[in-house]
């Protein structure tokens, strides 16, 4: 039988260190002398996803609200000081067992025993999951891979080597781009295992064959070519070379190091199979923990990003309280003071936990949510408050992470604001309108609003005002997706009112809220991936659909002759149940969309319920029929629509669009971009597809629902009321929106120098003059903070509107909104 | 919503310099008469006044180049400006005129007056460029820019490489040398012109040693390959030619395009470079002139 510890603790990353740097002060106080908890790690070093950042990245200790607990040190610094300092902890007496991947977890409190894959047993009474989401990227598989620097499985920057002869292994998106990027400055092998490159996307598929066949481009391939070995270079700096297995036998390349993309294996199937149950098929779903990070197995613990927390700093701190609470001790989570500080400005006197509880159990949604979640959330979000303009005057607002005190009788938002909040009603009531001057609705506590614009990602449609007394949370859009894709619960809770509120919206019926209800029960909602149509030209309709969030295009004779789009509130296809069922134009999805669809049954009930609404709905089919027709009369017009949308402009709110026919070439539109931001231009005016005079060129198109925000690990990318699109200083560098952005719109780049005065440019020729160089070597300060990720923000703050636009001396750039691409096209 | 320099903001600039000349010429024609002391010119107080005018419109129409750099300003957009610009800089050309009241000498006068018409009539051409030279680019760039088209004709050049290698070698050397001396671009005049100095060596007979030929536009090359194929003794040969002709047919299409794209591209730009030294040189010649004119005075 092995050994057997009261803690056994899965995963040496920052959470695992900071739990056993914890249990390690517990057995100092109790003085015992062998320990009485386990650190296992899979690989031979602590860390692993930090160990293989690049050398001298900065890493950043985002939240900066949030204070740090933990024996571990942890401070915003080098991934070299970092990484020395959790070194010392080690070295000064914890009980790390590296090579130990645990391949099982089985048992109950009391009594685990957690499989090695060396075949060793460990027992244990507690166990703690600190294993991360990142999932262990497939290594090599051969000796020496993962102990060196000589193999990497990331690549930060691609820039960072020069004239070296780099392998990169694998076939993928990634792996084609890292290879491709290095080989500007190095000579690249790229190491596919198959005979083709058959998972890559079609533009890196492209690429990476132009690459290979482009005889000036120091760029190799070896096809069916497996990896049999590694020679570690004799001291840093020098080549080392890797062992290839290929069909003409054993190749040796020499190299200076190795970057391995074979993608990583997600942890998920791992944390099931030790009785772990995540309740959504979600891919990013966490496991359900209860206030003491208790999963539902009695006993197993889950903490860092694996429970959904995926900063550094938050990890960390889950690490010590979670060894508390094993150790019976209730102690108050770091955040405690944070949520004293939010519920400050509440009228009632109680405990920060009290009324966190009090506020769960007013929520019908959020009653059953486990208490983590909810903890969460409300840490994420603003309580506001109202109060009468002259109570307001005299409070004083203690900033964004107290309580927030809003007027009473005003509204919360107004029609045409983009914002994506969701906002759940404590106590006191809202009044709010689904349309822009349509009728008012009343809302009591418990309920919630903004689900519209949380879904479409649609700027607000109509008002909310908010009553006396009124309690509100504020929950930012990200801690809502979340918290859908892990909730089947909240996400049809939603979901339902949404329909609700959309069919409201759209037929305005007067019928009870139970038959309503009804009504949103039968209707399904279907969702279409980009390209995907709803229903084709000469079909039979029997239903019309309700966009809920994209955008569709109506295309009529070819694909290319776009008649019409239609975005999120829009109906499409009510010709075939207000007039004739023959569907005269294809409606495809533009971009992802999703909708509802209304069948002739469901259809009648709602506008037969209020007659007058009825010729409302007719009038405007009529105008978007004359509309339509205008367009099918007009080919080159609607075809030049089709470009647009098949440039995703569809999902734009504002986008760079340039007329060639006017564009002479100056570049002013970068320059002045790059003035107004730093010295580093956003947009790139030559790049990008063109057609029949129209430019789309590189640059941000502040989507409805902006890929880049989907995955920002410190929340740095915001949206403005006006619907910028906008990264904060907090930006940590990591490069996810950059990889989420479809269209290139995002770069990671140093700072760059400050330009000198005209004058001193002028006479003394020192530095850079007005507009450009783009060219710049860092300042050795911009260097050590490293790269963030810089995009286009619509010059917001900037009196006079984008400064690429002002720049034009010629009228050929314009920032246009998907509405007014019809007038774009039919004015020429 | 697509408004050129020249109707921006419904023609604005254009009635501010109709306004402009009418007022002028009814300040012209209040002067003289036949019993005045002074002829009608810069001395009277009407061609003062329309000289200190043209003096203010030359400076503010050269600070175009200052508000141009000036990203952050506010002060109207650049395409404003610009409109301005040509309209005002239109109604220079009559001030002027009026202001000098056609007496010309050999003088640093006329210098100032010669220096301002060379610049707005250089500013005319740059005008016509900028309104119909970006809609022909745009027509020849059609779906790929100038990388791409590059990108193409290096792949076009490596295909006739290969396939070369399957012909004789007479052909061989006749296709090589056509690839080798081709030309694109050269010097500045030579962009502009856009003239085709590609050569190709044609092989003579037997005796006679290869001849470099003119190979406008590759037509020769083209010819060449066209009359051999019905002589093809056998098939294969015949497939090659015909693969050649093709390439050479694409290869011919994307260099007159590479040469038409930097001919406009050039054309969109000369002018600049004698619209801005001239600026300088009559803003040198008009402080000399009005120094002059009140040292005289």
């Amino acid at each position: 039988m092995g050994e057997r510890y009261h803690i056994a603790i899965v995963g040496a990353g920052p959470a695992g260190l900071s739990a056993a740097g914890r249990a390690a002060e517990y057995d100092r106080d109790a003085g015992v002398n062998s320990p009485s908890y386990v650190l296992l790690e899979g690989f031979s070093i602590f860390a692993k996803t930090i160990q293989k950042y690049q050398k001298g990245k900065h890493v950043m200790d985002e939240p900066g609200f949030l204070a740090l607990r933990s024996p571990v040190p942890f401070v915003a610094g080098k991934r070299e000081e970092i990484l020395g300092g959790w070194q010392d902890s080690i070295k000064a007496g914890l009980n790390v067992r590296y090579d130990s991947e645990v391949t099982g977890i089985s048992g109950s409190r009391g009594q685990f025993v957690l499989k090695l894959q060396s075949g060793d047993e460990i027992e244990a009474e507690h166990v703690v999951l600190s294993i991360g989401t990142q999932g262990n990227p497939r290594s090599l598989g051969v000796k020496g891979d993962v102990e060196s620097d000589f193999v990497r499985y990331t690549l930060d920057d691609p820039e960072d080597f020069k004239k070296e002869t780099i392998v990169v292994v694998g076939a993928g998106d990634a792996a084609i781009e890292n290879a491709i990027a290095l080989s500007d400055y190095n000579t690249v092998y790229i190491i596919n295992r198959r005979n083709e490159f058959s998972r890559a996307k079609d533009g890196n598929l492209n690429a990476v064959l132009a690459a290979i066949n482009d005889k000036s481009r120091p760029f190799h391939c070896r096809y069916e070519a497996g990896v049999a070995g590694l020679e570690l270079p004799a001291s840093p700096g020098e080549m080392g070379a890797i062992i290839l297995n290929t069909p003409a036998g054993e190749e040796r390349l020499a190299c200076h190091r190795i970057i391995a993309r074979l993608g990583t294996i997600p942890p998920r199937s791992f944390v099931e199979s030790c009785g772990i149950e995540i309740s959504s098929p979600s891919a990013d779903a966490v496991p359900d923990v209860d206030r003491h990070y208790q999963s539902n197995v009695a006993g197993l613990y889950v903490i860092g990003a694996l429970g959904g927390y995926p900063l550094i700093k938050q990890a960390m701190n889950q690490g010590y309280d979670v060894i508390e609470f094993i150790h019976g001790k209730d102690t108050k989570p770091a955040d405690y003071p944070l949520l004293q500080d939010q519920f400050s400005g509440l009228p009632y006197v109680m405990d920060a936990e009290d009324v966190l509880e009090l506020y769960q159990q007013r929520i019908p949604m959020f009653r059953r949510m486990n208490p983590l979640a909810f903890r969460e959330l409300i840490i994420e979000s603003r309580i506001l408050v109202s109060l009468p303009s002259a109570d307001l005057a005299r409070v004083e607002q203690k900033g964004e992470r107290s309580t927030v005190f809003v007027p009473a009788g005003e509204p919360v938002y107004r029609n045409g604001e983009f914002s994506t909040t969701f906002y759940t009603l404590v106590e006191g009531e809202v009044k709010l309108q689904l349309e822009q001057d349509g009728p008012w609705h009343t809302l009591k506590p418990g309920q919630f609003f903004g689900e519209m614009s949380l879904i479409s990602g649609r700027p607000r449609q109509g008002d909310a005002v908010v009553s006396e007394d009124a309690i509100l949370i504020e929950t930012p859009r990200r801690i809502m997706v979340k918290l859908m894709n892990s909730n089947e619960e909240v996400r049809k809770g939603i979901d339902r009112i949404f329909i609700v509120r959309a069919l409201q919206a759209a037929f305005r019926p007067n019928l009870p809220l139970a038959e309503l209800s009804a009504i949103a029960g039968q209707v399904e909602t279907c969702r279409f991936n980009a390209g995907q149509a709803l229903f084709s030209e000469g079909e039979e309709g029997d239903c019309l659909h309700l966009i809920r969030s994209g955008t569709v295009v109506l295309s009529r004779g070819s694909a290319n002759m776009v008649v019409a789009q239609h975005h999120s509130g829009d109906l499409v296809g009510q010709m075939a149940l207000m007039g004739a069922p023959l569907r005269r134009d294809t409606a495809v999805a533009a971009v992802r969309t999703e909708t509802i669809k209304v069948k002739r049954a469901e259809f009648l009930a709602l506008v037969n319920s209020q007659p007058e609404h009825i010729a409302t709905l007719q009038g405007r089919l009529s105008s978007l029929l004359e509309k339509t027709n205008a367009m099918a009369s007009q080919p080159e017009a609607a075809r030049s629509i089709g470009f647009l949308m098949e440039q995703g402009l569809g999902e734009a709110t504002n986008a760079l669009v340039i007329d060639e026919s006017l564009c002479v070439g100056c570049d002013n539109c970068e320059r002045a971009c790059a003035e107004t931001h730093g010295g580093l231009s956003r947009l790139n005016r030559a790049a990008g597809p063109s057609f029949a005079n129209l430019h789309v060129p590189i640059s941000c198109r502040h989507c409805e629902l902006p890929h880049c925000m989907k995955d920002c690990p410190p929340d740095a990318i915001r949206r403005s009321a006006d619907g910028e699109v906008f990264i904060t200083d907090n930006c940590i560098g990591c490069g996810n929106c950059e990889t989420n952005c479809p269209y290139n719109a995002i770069k990671l780049s140093y700072a760059a120098p400050p330009k000198p005065g005209l004058l001193s440019w002028l006479l003394f020729g020192r530095g850079a003059g007005p507009g450009q160089p783009e060219t710049f070597t860092p300042a050795a300060a911009d260097k050590e903070r490293g790269k963030k990720a810089v995009k286009c923000d619509a010059c917001m703050g900037q009196s006079g509107g984008p400064a690429c636009v002002r720049a034009c001396p010629t009228g050929a750039a314009m920032r246009l909104s998907p509405e007014q691409f019809v007038a774009l096209v039919e004015a020429r | 919503m697509r408004e050129s320099l020249l109707g921006w903001q419904q023609y604005r600039y254009l009635k501010w310099g109709l306004l402009l000349l009418v007022l002028s010429v009814a300040l012209y024609v209040t002067q003289g008469g036949s019993n005045a002391a002074q002829p009608p010119n810069g001395g009277t107080w009407q061609g003062y006044v329309l000289g200190s005018l043209g003096a203010l419109l030359i400076v503010w129409l050269s600070l175009l180049g200052v508000r141009k750099r000036s990203y952050k300003s506010t002060a109207g957009t650049v395409q404003g400006w610009a409109s301005a610009h040509v309209y005002l800089g239109t109604a220079l050309l009559v001030v002027a005129t009026l202001h000098c009241a056609l007496q010309f000498g050999f003088n640093v006068h006329t210098l100032a007056y010669i220096l301002m018409c060379l610049v707005i009539l250089s500013g005319f051409y740059g005008l016509y460029a900028y309104m119909h030279l970006p809609g022909r680019l745009a027509s020849i760039q059609s779906g790929s820019g100038q990388d791409g088209r590059l990108d193409e004709l290096a792949r076009v050049d490596a295909r006739i490489r290969d396939a070369s290698e399957r012909c004789d070698a007479n052909l061989q050397s006749l296709v090589i040398s056509a690839l080798e001396l081709t030309r694109v671009g050269g010097s500045a005049w030579q962009q502009l012109l856009a003239r085709d100095r590609s050569r190709v060596m044609v092989p003579g007979d037997s005796s006679q040693k290869a001849q470099a030929m003119a190979n406008v536009e590759q037509e020769v090359v083209i010819g060449h390959l066209a009359g051999r194929i019905p002589d093809a003794r056998k098939q294969s040969e015949a497939e090659v030619l015909n693969e050649l002709l093709g390439l050479f047919g694409r290869r011919q299409v994307l260099l007159h395009q590479v040469r038409r794209e930097v001919q406009l591209r050039g054309l969109m730009k000369i002018w600049l470079y004698f619209h801005i030294p001239l600026t300088v040189g009559l803003l040198v010649a008009l402080v000399v002139h009005i120094i002059s004119v009140f040292i005289y005075w």
